[in-house]
């Protein structure tokens, strides 16, 4: 028996806002019939460009349906900029938590957001990116790792609880911790804590960082970070590949590059991008 | 809120009167068995007693019984005689669709010098009887096969199979826990060598097993100790609820005996033929025509098992579901994967298992309020009106 709140439980034997939106601006499906869940989320803008309503389907257990009616109920007289920064973490918060287990419900909802948005801004449907790591659940590697960055997972097990890869046959266990040993850095070959570096060894460092941590991950992406010059603790870099393209890259570069270099570096460090 | 429950093979009520039986023996009968004084020595003598109904039960002897903590205990107990029995064999065989205590097991032994054969079922949960025959060698040490199935219910004909398994000298064993108590068993007349029953599956308390050891079968203990149970299990008699396992086993030989299980089956057909006369879309995993009489597995398309059952949870109605959220796992259950029940279906598979507690009138209650629940998840489901081409 799992242990929901009562705000789950009421929102999956009274769901809010169920149904189709026959002229929405945004759908978004996801899940399928095998996976055991899937979600389509709808949503209508007003004049001013917020969200007028937001319907929902479901098929799934009692959280998926609960996830689901908390997206609806959460995003109504949002604008798409704000309901854009709706996260898994907050789908579960607004249900007062889900068991750990269950988590991958939060992640379909706000995945299923995320492709409506998508689909009224017209932005290409994205292609299946990454490469496929979990043949059970069709679960890429770019999916893993978002997650684990998103939620600080560190286990097989969270990774299973988050986006259900590794769930079912357990071929890609092996590929799931390499995934988390490297955004977690443990195979760090690095040393932590450089005492006192100077100029020469931190941007030979800052080299060696880029190159052996950071360019792989990335090029999972098609992406390429290049260092152009270091300023005291000013590191200026220049993105290409797919990175110089996509819209993320900004939060790519503070969030993943920066606290790498951070860690692996000095904590002083700043990184710029240069055009 | 009255419980209406229909959850009898994930376990059952202690009966009343085996509850009663068992009372003594918490209390003022505390005596330890193995004990020179008669204050002990009486506890010894109800112990036999309870040995007998539960050999009379499945038609053995009563030194054929050894009291076991549970099912998986049984289980493993059995396998674990056999390959300590016959070192040089190294095959093991089962079937796909065995509770964890065997298949968890093979799979364990398999990664350590084990060669485990799982032999496969058809769509109904019927076992691949040729193939199985196939399988079997001189290096085969144990063939293990489930009597019922607890998810569907199915049987497999175990008295012809352990005779033809026996005639080539392996050993059989069966995991008879769902059957005991709702089928006629005599294994004399079969070639079971070991059989696994569990007490809390015929109202008798958690934590009390049995397994049959025909005589003359090789036997080496699992757990090595005291001289109990004549050095085939040690460890200080569990008496009171061996006692409990005793008397339920009474109560069940004689519930088979005036053909109790008619009524359970006349229930559970018409709840099942109910539910498919009302639900679109609904269909039976498993055999109709062999399956234990208590046990229906019901697949209701387009919907998920987890919110049928909690849907029923808010009417007291408690079941179990083969789908895979109820089990903390993401698939659906190893059965119905095994039976190649479509993903449409198994993740709305709902298993009803009924006792001879149930009335016609819990039905009722079941039959009124499931249909509108698998009505209602089906409205919120993105598939069904896909599915109903609308």
């Amino acid at each position: 028996m799992w242990e929901y709140t009562d705000k789950v439980k009421d929102h999956f034997l009274n769901p809010r806002n169920v149904g189709v939106i026959e002229d929405a601006d945004g759908v978004g499906e996801v899940g399928s019939i095998a996976c055991g869940d899937a979600l389509t989320f709808y949503f209508k803008l007003d004049e001013n460009g917020k969200i007028k309503d937001a319907t929902f389907q479901t098929f799934g257990c009692a959280s998926a349906i609960a996830s689901s009616s908390a997206l609806t109920e959460m995003v109504k007289g949002m604008t798409l900029e704000e309901a854009q920064k709706i996260t898994n973490e907050d789908i579960a918060d607004f249900l007062g938590g889900l068991p750990k287990e269950k988590m991958h419900c939060s992640v379909m909802g706000r995945d299923a957001l995320e492709k409506a948005i998508g689909c009224y801004l017209e932005e290409p449907e994205k292609k299946v990116e990454g490469e496929i790591v979990c043949e059970c659940f069709g679960v890429t590697d770019r999916e893993i790792e978002r997650v684990v960055r998103e939620n600080q997972l560190t286990t097989i097990d969270d990774v299973t609880d988050y986006v259900k890869a590794g769930g079912g046959c357990g071929n890609c266990h092996d590929r799931i911790q390499e995934i988390i040993d490297e955004i977690l850095g443990n195979e760090r070959p690095v040393r932590k804590k450089a005492p006192a570096l100077t100029n020469l060894q931190k941007i030979k460092l800052i080299e060696e960082s880029i190159e052996r941590e950071i360019n792989p991950t990335l090029k999972k992406d098609a992406g390429r970070l290049e260092l152009i010059d270091v300023d005291g603790n000013r590191v200026l870099v220049r993105l290409g590949g797919s990175c110089a393209a996509c819209a993320k890259s900004p939060v790519t570069l503070k969030h993943y590059v920066e606290s790498r270099l951070r860690e692996l570096v000095s904590p002083d460090l700043v990184v710029e991008e240069v055009q | 809120m009255k419980v209406i429950y229909v959850d009898n093979n994930a376990t059952t009520m202690v009966a009343p009167e085996v509850l009663d039986a068992m009372m003594p023996y918490f209390s003022t009968n505390y005596g330890n068995p193995s004990s020179m004084h008669s204050f002990g020595g009486n506890v010894a003598g109800a112990i036999e007693t309870a040995r007998e109904n539960v050999a009379n039960l499945i038609g053995a002897a009563p030194q054929e019984i050894v009291f076991t903590s549970c099912g998986t205990e049984s289980d493993g107990t059995a396998v674990r005689a056999a390959i300590e029995s016959y070192p040089d064999k190294k095959h093991l065989v089962t079937s796909r669709v065995e509770h964890p205590a065997i298949k968890n097991l093979y799979e364990a032994l398999s990664k350590k010098g084990y060669r485990a054969t799982f032999v496969p079922v058809d769509h109904s949960g019927r076992l691949d009887i040729d193939y199985l025959y196939d399988s079997l060698s001189d290096d085969t040490a144990i063939v293990s096969l489930m009597w019922g199935n607890n998810e569907t219910g199915v049987i497999f004909p175990i008295e012809e199979i352990s005779r033809e398994v026996k005639s080539r000298g392996i050993l059989f064993h069966t995991d008879a826990v769902q059957a005991v108590g709702k089928l006629p068993i005599n294994v004399g007349e079969t070639g079971v060598d070991m059989l696994s029953l569990s007490g809390h599956k015929f109202h008798s308390p958690k934590g009390i097993g049995a397994l049959y050891i025909r005589k003359g079968t090789k036997f080496s203990p699992f757990m090595i100790g005291g001289h109990q149970e004549k050095g085939r299990r040690g460890g200080t008699e569990n008496t009171a609820s061996i006692i409990g396992l005793g008397k339920a086993a009474e109560l069940a030989a004689a519930h088979l005996a005036e053909n109790g299980y008619e009524r359970v089956s006349r229930l559970r057909d018409r709840l099942e033929q109910t539910l498919l006369d009302k639900v679109s879309n609904a269909l039976i995993n498993g055999d109709p025509a062999n399956r234990l009489p208590n046990t229906t597995s019901v697949a209701f398309e387009y919907v998920e098992g987890e919110a049928i059952l909690l849907m029923m949870n808010e009417y007291g109605i408690c079941a179990s579901s083969g789908s895979a959220c109820t089990s903390g796992s993401l698939e659906p259950s190893h059965v119905l994967r095994a039976m190649g029940v479509p993903f449409t279906a198994a993740h709305g598979s709902i298993r009803f298992s009924l006792s001879r507690y149930n009335t016609e009138d819990e039905i009722d209650v079941i039959l009124e309020k499931l249909p509108p629940i698998i009505e209602r998840l089906r409205e919120l489901s993105p598939f069904w009106k896909e599915a109903m081409g609308t």
